[in-house]
């Protein structure tokens, strides 16, 4: 007698629609193609039957592609298995999930369907992308995955949440129009002056203007349809951004994923009082991945907003009291003449903050336990001037908080207090890390593994702050 | 290894020389052969400023590495975020049997490199911090 195989969940397969959509868009463009050579009067037959051809090999090819691609939730684990000849079976750790997002193109918007995107750390190829099922199926994976990530039954629906931010339409039109105009306004002089002065030279620099306000219309264009309706929410598994006007996208960052957070503030944003939000999240996705290092994506966290409004999603985010930062000694003055007036820094526990940049201020907030390295750097001239730079790096190409030109004893002990202090952070994140979901120890009290008490209550999840030693009771946080 | 490198460097300055010199006239290459001494003496002297700079320790929890004579440049890399060490030698280095060694973190950032190790020294650093990695791993 055999025994049964262990049951594993069916496999499911993406929506019958998704060849059509995948095809759509070079149909879209192929029927353009065809409209124009029509109109031009080349109207003949084999042009039509080719551009047909082509259409039914993507098709087909579609086709196939939706037939052996299936997918599964087995556990803690996604499944996504394709491929027809080169088999590609991936299996996504939930535990690990950086980010989720439903992408919905607006193709596939029309048609009522979403696609799934799962970003792990890592190079992007150990990202997960179901594209697509119908919109509920997306949603409703999406809640389990998260559920499944902080380790509560899977079967839990969505928990609410509470819009935090909005930007107005408006407002979000006025502030990529001005950050574009800041080149757009000059040439228009430029150009009206040339048109006074000589013809000729203004048929020149009209064309290059030309190019370049088409490029600036598209800029404009992409960056309003994909920020249209921008909206952030706080809810219990994470903060969800929702955007976009034709298409949309719909992220979910878990807690505690956050990399680095940057308050951007362009010159002329800072007359109407507006900044910008950015955080980074591990994990690469689309244009954004590089020569398979690890990358972070950037994510707008709010594209426009006022000072309020961004020092409490910050407090969401990183939730953490502020450092207090402290500027670099005057005579920086004479190494830095242009961004000494923005510069400054400064630590606590938990947090590294720091200012820099010269036209536009930049503010970046790196969690210390986010730390992946910690370098000092000195020139020549700092060197002179015994001044020296120290960064903080997080996961990411150019994410990093900088103390720059601080005093050298000064960089000193800041290499020594970064180093320890993002030690601890570790060691502590450690201890509270929940476990995989399927493997945690159902609640109750065991011994505390910050070995301060005799017994600490893990709640099936995660360590909580309730200690006990011998029968007393009391709360003390890891 | 850097001796060599400098060797390579003086030659390439002489030949460079020389051939201005054979340009200038036979009276004038007396003095190049001079100014060939003054400058390979001058890149020698940087080079082995620069290869002296080099320093690496390891401590508990971390790799800390310095470099640089000009910008002087200090990373503490703790063992827990290494996400790969690499161990690679050119055709130069291998000849004098040495390798460099890289470690990648998630940052991109990090420019931790020890280049010129013994071929051995460099086996035992790589071994060393890969379990000492494996043995700190932290989430990102």
């Amino acid at each position: 007698m055999t025994t049964p195989p262990p049951r594993s969940p069916p496999w499911k397969r993406l929506h019958p629609l998704t060849p059509v959509v995948r095809a759509g868009r070079i149909v879209s463009v192929l029927v353009v193609a065809f409209v124009i050579s029509n109109a031009r009067g080349h109207a003949d037959n084999t042009a039509g039957i080719y551009d047909l051809v082509v259409v039914v090999i993507v098709v087909a090819a579609g086709v196939v592609r939706w037939l052996v691609t299936k997918w599964t939730l087995d556990g803690a684990t996604l499944r996504i298995e394709t491929g027809l000849f080169r088999r590609d079976s991936r299996q996504l750790p939930l535990a690990r999930i950086q980010a989720v997002d439903v992408v919905r193109p607006f193709l596939a918007r029309v048609f009522g369907l979403s696609e799934l995107r799962v970003r792990l750390a890592g190079s992007s190829s150990a990202d997960g992308r179901l594209a697509y099922l119908s919109h509920h199926v997306a949603t409703d994976l999406r809640a389990r995955l998260l559920a499944t990530h902080h380790g509560v039954d899977p079967d839990t629906p969505e928990p609410a949440e509470q819009t935090v931010a909005t930007v107005p339409a408006g407002r979000l039109i006025g502030s990529v129009l001005l950050s574009g105009g800041i080149t757009f306004v000059p040439s228009v002089i430029i150009l009206l002056v040339l048109v006074r002065v000589s013809s000729t030279a203004a048929v020149v620099f009209g064309s290059v203007f030309a190019t370049y306000l088409f490029g600036f219309v598209q800029g404009v264009w992409r960056r309003i349809s994909s920020l249209y309706g921008f909206a952030v929410a706080d809810a219990p598994d994470g903060i969800r951004i929702r955007r976009g006007l034709l298409g949309t996208v719909a992220e979910t960052i878990p807690a505690r994923r956050v990399q680095a957070v940057r308050l951007i503030e362009p010159f002329f944003w800072r007359l109407f009082h507006w900044c910008r939000l950015e955080v980074d999240v591990a994990g690469a996705a689309g244009r954004e991945e590089r020569s398979g290092r690890s990358a972070t994506s950037t994510k707008a966290l709010l594209p426009v907003g006022s000072h309020e409004l961004a020092r409490h999603l910050i407090a969401i985010v990183i939730g953490e009291p502020q450092p207090t930062t402290s500027p670099p000694p005057r005579r920086t003055r004479l190494k830095a003449p242009l961004s000494y007036h923005f510069l400054s820094a400064g630590h606590n526990d938990a947090l590294v903050m720091a200012v820099t940049g010269r036209v536009r201020r930049t503010t970046t907030w790196v969690p210390m336990v986010k730390a992946q390295s910690i370098r000092r750097i000195q020139g020549p001239v700092q060197r002179r001037l015994g001044l020296a730079t120290v960064h903080l790096d997080a996961a990411g190409r150019r994410v990093q908080a900088e103390f720059r030109d601080r005093s050298v004893d000064e960089a000193d002990r800041l290499v020594d207090d970064l180093t320890s202090l993002s030690r601890a952070a570790r060691k502590a994140e450690e201890v509270r890390r929940p476990l995989a979901a399927g493997t945690a120890a159902p609640a109750g009290w065991f011994a505390d593994p910050s070995g301060r008490h005799q017994m600490r209550y893990w709640d099936g999840r995660v360590w909580t702050d309730h200690v006990r030693d011998q029968e007393m009771a009391g709360v003390d946080p890891l | 290894m850097r001796c060599l490198e400098a060797g390579v460097l003086g030659a390439l300055i002489a030949v460079g020389v020389g051939a201005a010199a054979a340009q200038a006239g036979v009276g004038a290459g007396v003095g190049a052969a001079g100014g060939v001494v003054v400058v390979t003496g001058v890149v020698l002297r940087f080079l082995r400023n620069r290869f002296r700079s080099w320093a690496y320790q390891e401590r508990d929890e971390d790799l800390v590495v310095k470099r640089g004579v000009a910008f002087r440049r200090l990373s503490v890399v703790p063992y827990g975020r290494m996400q790969f060490v690499d161990v690679t030698a050119g055709p130069i280095e291998r000849l004098f049997k040495l390798s460099t060694i890289k470690l990648h973190t998630a940052a991109a950032a990090t420019d931790a490199r020890i280049p010129g190790l013994e071929r051995d020294e460099a086996a035992r650093l790589r071994d060393q911090l890969a379990s000492l990695g494996e043995a700190k791993a932290a989430g990102l």
